[in-house]
C-alpha cells in the first residue's frame, strides 16, 4: 500500500467526483488530476472529453473528493510506548479516517525536546510512507513547565509549534517567557488549557454526575482560568496561542472575546466535546475518561455552538492511544485519553447530518482551518500543492466498533455509536495508501 | 596645554551619575578633554599633577577588572591619591549600609567616590549623602556613563563622528547598564540605535528610548556602521531567558556569517568581558581588521582621567577648605 519514493506514479485522473475545496470554496461536480506527487488540474470542465490515453482512471462514484483531512492534535506513542500505539498504526488508523497530515504531541520518550527526536519521526515516518506526521516540539525541557527548550533551533529542525502536550505550562512567568520567546522567531505555542492544582485531584468533570458516582471533580473553572490568564500573557508579550481542545463555554467566550480585540488567539475542540458529554461515563466507563473531562450538556451545547458561529477554529481528533491495562482499572486510576483518527470525520459530520452546518463548512474545520492555524500548505485543492486527497461518501452509514479500528489501541469513547460517512480512499503525495472496497 | 586650559573649562554637573540629561556639548567636552588623554597615556612619562592633593576612593561592590583598575590608573596618572575598597573587605560584610559606609567614608574627605553597586539608583543614594563628587561606575541595569563615553571616543576616533551612525546594540539588553548609557549617549549625539535580541532580553517600553527593535541578526545587522555586542549577563538572570547556550550563540552570537549583513567595515565592540562562543565568536573577536574591543580598554582610561578633571575642577574651593 506504501509507495516507494522510486516508483513512478505517472498521471491519475479522478472522474465523476464531487469536488469540495473549503479554501476556496468549490462544490461542485467534477475531476481531478494528479502528476506524480502534485496536483496537476482539476474543475468542472476537466475530462469533458473523456481522459486521453496514458492517464490511469479512477472512478469517484459521484462522492466528495476533498483535500486530505489535516489533525493537529495526535499522540502516536512512538518513540517510547510502542504497546500503545506506534507511527505504522496511527499512520493506518489515520488514513482509515481520511487523514493525509498530523501533527504529534511531544509526550514520547524521549520527549520532543531534541533536534535529534524531530528528525527520527520526521525520518521513520517518511520510510512508512502513510499519512504525513509532523510534530510539536516542547515548550520546557522535559516537559517539566521549568526550563525552556531550544525552540528556535528544534524550528529549523521542522517541529511546527510548541505546546508541552498533555500538560499546561503551569507556571505563568513560564509561560510569558514562552510566550515571548517563541515570538522571537514567530513561533505558536499551543496551550492545554488546565489550571492542574484544580484538576490533579479530579478524575472527571466536577458537578452532579460526579457527585453521584463518588468522584473527584474537575472544576471547568480549571480551564477558564488558563485561557484567561494566558490571553493577559499573549497581550502582554505579543506571542501567539492557540488552546486545544477547549470544553468549556467561558472559555469559548473568552477567545471571542480576544480575537475580537484582534490578539494571536486561536483554538481547537476534539469531537468527544461536541458529541458527548458526562453522562457518557455512565457506570465508570473510562474510555469515556479523558482530559479536559466530558462536560456537562450546557457546555457541550456551548462547543456546538463555538464550531458553528466560527469561534473554533479547527476540529482535532485529540488521539490517545491507551492499551487495556491503562483503562481496566477503577475509575479513578485509568488513563485519560480516547483514539480518533478514524471518527473525526464521520462524528464531525453530524453537523451535517443534522442540518446544522453546511458539508463546506464541517470540512474547512478538518482541513484548511486546521492547516492555517500551523501554517502548513496543506488542507487545500491547489495546482502544484502535494496530492493529498481523501475520497469519502459522507451518507454511507456504519457503526463504530471499536475491536474493528486499525488503532493499535482500542479506547474509542465512541463504541458502538452509528454514524454516517465513510472514507472509501485516501492518496498521500499521488500515492492511494488506503482503499476501501464497495 | 591640559593645564593651562583647566580655568576655562566648565562640566555644568556635579556629579557623573549616568548620560541621560547630559547635553550634546556635556558629551563633546568629556570625549575632546578624554581625546588629549589618549596621546598622553602612550607616552613613557604619563603623569600629570592635575589631581595632586586630591583624594578618589573606588568602592566596588561588584567584582570588576578593568573598570576598577582602569579607575585608579587614570587617578594616579593625573596625580592624584587613589583608595580601592571592594565588598569583600569593606565594612559592608559586616553588616554597614550602603549609607553608613559613604558616611564614613565622606568623613574621611574624599573629592571623588567612583562606585559601583548591584542596584539601580545607588549612585544617586550616594550623591544626595556625600560632599564630594561620585561618578557611577555602573549601577545595577541602569548605567554605566563611562562606558557610554569611551564606546563613543572609540567609535569617533574610528570614524571621525557619531552622527548619522547606524549603530546596533546586540544581546542582553534588558539586563546591560552599558546599552542603557549608550543608548542615551548615541541619541543625543545624532547616532541611529537598533537593538537586536530574542523577545526575552529586551525591555518593555524600550521603543520609547527612541530606538528600533530586532529579533533576527541579519535584519538588524543591515547596513550598520557599528556593531556592539553585550555580555549575556546570568548573574542577573532569575529564570530563564533563553533555552541555552547553544541556540543563543546559533541564533544570536555574532560570527562571520551574521556581521556580513553590516557594512564591510562595520567595527565590533564589546564591553568585556567577552564570554566566547556565546555571544561572540573567537575569530570575528579577534580580528585586528574588524574587532575595537582593545581600543575600548584603552580609551577607557583616557575617558575616566577627563571625568576626574572634569568633575575635580568643577568643585568649590570653599567647600573643600570648610569640610
Amino acid at each position: 500500500m506504501a509507495g516507494k519514493p522510486s516508483e513512478s506514479l505517472g498521471r491519475v485522473a479522478y472522474v465523476n467526483a464531487r469536488l469540495v475545496d473549503p479554501a476556496s470554496g468549490l462544490d461542485a461536480p467534477g475531476a481531478l488530476l494528479t502528476e506524480g506527487e502534485v496536483i496537476a488540474d482539476f474543475g468542472a470542465g476537466l475530462f469533458g472529453e473523456g481522459v486521453p490515453e496514458g492517464i490511469k482512471v479512477v472512478d469517484c462514484g459521484g462522492h466528495c473528493l476533498i483535500p486530505g483531512l489535516v489533525d493537529i492534535r495526535v499522540q502516536l506513542r512512538e518513540p517510547g510506548e510502542e504497546h500503545k500505539g506506534t507511527l505504522a498504526s496511527g499512520g493506518r488508523a489515520a488514513t482509515a479516517g481520511g487523514i493525509t497530515t498530523m501533527v504529534c504531541l511531544p509526550n514520547t520518550v524521549p520527549v520532543i525536546d531534541d533536534m535529534s527526536v524531530v528528525e527520527f519521526i520526521a525520518r521513520r515516518a517518511r520510510l512508512l510512507g502513510l499519512t504525513k506526521v509532523y510534530c510539536y516540539g516542547a515548550v520546557t525541557k522535559g516537559l517539566e513547565g521549568r526550563a525552556l527548550a531550544e525552540m528556535g533551533m528544534l524550528a529549523e529542525a521542522g517541529a511546527v509549534a510548541f505546546t508541552d502536550g498533555i500538560k499546561a505550562v503551569g507556571d505563568a512567568q513560564v509561560m510569558r517567557r514562552a510566550l515571548s520567546y517563541a515570538g522571537t522567531y514567530r513561533l505558536l505555542i499551543v496551550q492545554h488549557p488546565e489550571e492542574s492544582s484544580l484538576a490533579e485531584d479530579g478524575a472527571m468533570n466536577a458537578g452532579e454526575t460526579a457527585t453521584r458516582l463518588g468522584l473527584q471533580g474537575i472544576p471547568r473553572a480549571a480551564e477558564i482560568i488558563i485561557v484567561e490568564r494566558d490571553i493577559r500573557l499573549v497581550e502582554m508579550t505579543g506571542g501567539r496561542i492557540h488552546f486545544a481542545h477547549v470544553s468549556t463555554a467561558e472559555a469559548i467566550e473568552a477567545v471571542a472575546r480576544a480575537k475580537a480585540r484582534g490578539l494571536n488567539v486561536t483554538c481547537d475542540t476534539a469531537p468527544p466535546y461536541f458529541a458527548l458529554n458526562e453522562t457518557a461515563v455512565g457506570d465508570y466507563r473510562t474510555f469515556a475518561k479523558l482530559s479536559p473531562p466530558l462536560r456537562a450538556e450546557a457546555d457541550r451545547q456551548a462547543v456546538v455552538e463555538g464550531v458553528k458561529n466560527g469561534t473554533i477554529d479547527a476540529i482535532a481528533s485529540d488521539h490517545a492511544p491507551q492499551d487495556e491495562d491503562a483503562k481496566r482499572l477503577p475509575f479513578a486510576q485509568a488513563a485519560c485519553g480516547g483514539i480518533g483518527l478514524e471518527t473525526l470525520l464521520p462524528v464531525s459530520l453530524e453537523f451535517y447530518q443534522n442540518g446544522q452546518m453546511s458539508l463546506t463548512d464541517v470540512l474547512r474545520l478538518l482541513t484548511c482551518g486546521p492547516a492555517d492555524v500551523l501554517g502548513l500548505s496543506a488542507g487545500r485543492l491547489e495546482k502544484g500543492l502535494p496530492a493529498d486527497l481523501t475520497l469519502f461518501d459522507p451518507d454511507r452509514a456504519w457503526k463504530v466498533v471499536a475491536d474493528d479500528l486499525l488503532s493499535k489501541s482500542k479506547n474509542s469513547p465512541f463504541d458502538g455509536r452509528p454514524v454516517q460517512g465513510r472514507v472509501l480512499r485516501t492518496v498521500v503525495d499521488g500515492r492511494a495508501v488506503y482503499g476501501r472496497e464497495g | 596645554m591640559i593645564d593651562g586650559a583647566s580655568d576655562t573649562i566648565q562640566f555644568a554637573h556635579r556629579h557623573l551619575l549616568g548620560i541621560e540629561g547630559l547635553s550634546p556639548d556635556d558629551i563633546t567636552l568629556l570625549l575632546d578633554r578624554s581625546e588629549s588623554y589618549v596621546e598622553q597615556n602612550r607616552r613613557i612619562d604619563k603623569k600629570k599633577s592635575v589631581l595632586r592633593g586630591r583624594t578618589i576612593i573606588n568602592l566596588f561592590f561588584e567584582a570588576s577588572t578593568r573598570t576598577r583598575t582602569s579607575f585608579e590608573l587614570a587617578g594616579k596618572r593625573l596625580g592624584g591619591d587613589v583608595i580601592n575598597m571592594s565588598v569583600s573587605t569593606s565594612s559592608i560584610k559586616k553588616g554597614e549600609t550602603l549609607i553608613d559606609t559613604a558616611m564614613t567614608l565622606n568623613a574621611m574627605h574624599p573629592d571623588v567616590l567612583v562606585l559601583r553597586h548591584p542596584d539601580a539608583g545607588a549612585a544617586k543614594l550616594l550623591s544626595e549623602k556625600v560632599n564630594c563628587a561620585v561618578i557611577n561606575a555602573g549601577d545595577g541595569s541602569h548605567e554605566h556613563p563611562t562606558q557610554a563615553l569611551l564606546d563613543a571616543l572609540t567609535i569617533r576616533r574610528r570614524r571621525g563622528r557619531l552622527e548619522g551612525l547606524k549603530v546596533a546594540i546586540c544581546g542582553d539588553i534588558v539586563h546591560s547598564r552599558v546599552a542603557r548609557s549608550n543608548i542615551h549617549l548615541l541619541n543625543t549625539m545624532g547616532a541611529r540605535v537598533r537593538l537586536i535580541a530574542p523577545r526575552t532580553l529586551i525591555p518593555e517600553g524600550v521603543e520609547r528610548l527612541g530606538v528600533e527593535v530586532f529579533h533576527d541578526m541579519n535584519e538588524g545587522l543591515e547596513d550598520c556602521d557599528i556593531v556592539m555586542m553585550l555580555r549575556l549577563q546570568t548573574e542577573r538572570m532569575h529564570g530563564n531567558f533563553f533555552p541555552s547556550i547553544r541556540e543563543y550563540f546559533h541564533f544570536f552570537g555574532l560570527d562571520y556569517e551574521k556581521l556580513s549583513s553590516a557594512k564591510p567595515d562595520a567595527l565590533i565592540m564589546h564591553p568585556g568581558p567577552m564570554n566566547r562562543g556565546v555571544e561572540i565568536d573567537s575569530e570575528v573577536a579577534d580580528d585586528i581588521g574588524r574587532s575595537a574591543i582593545r581600543e575600548q580598554v584603552e580609551m577607557g582610561v583616557a575617558v575616566r582621567m577627563a571625568c576626574l578633571e572634569l568633575l575635580t575642577l568643577n568643585r568649590p574651593e570653599t567647600e573643600q577648605r570648610n569640610l
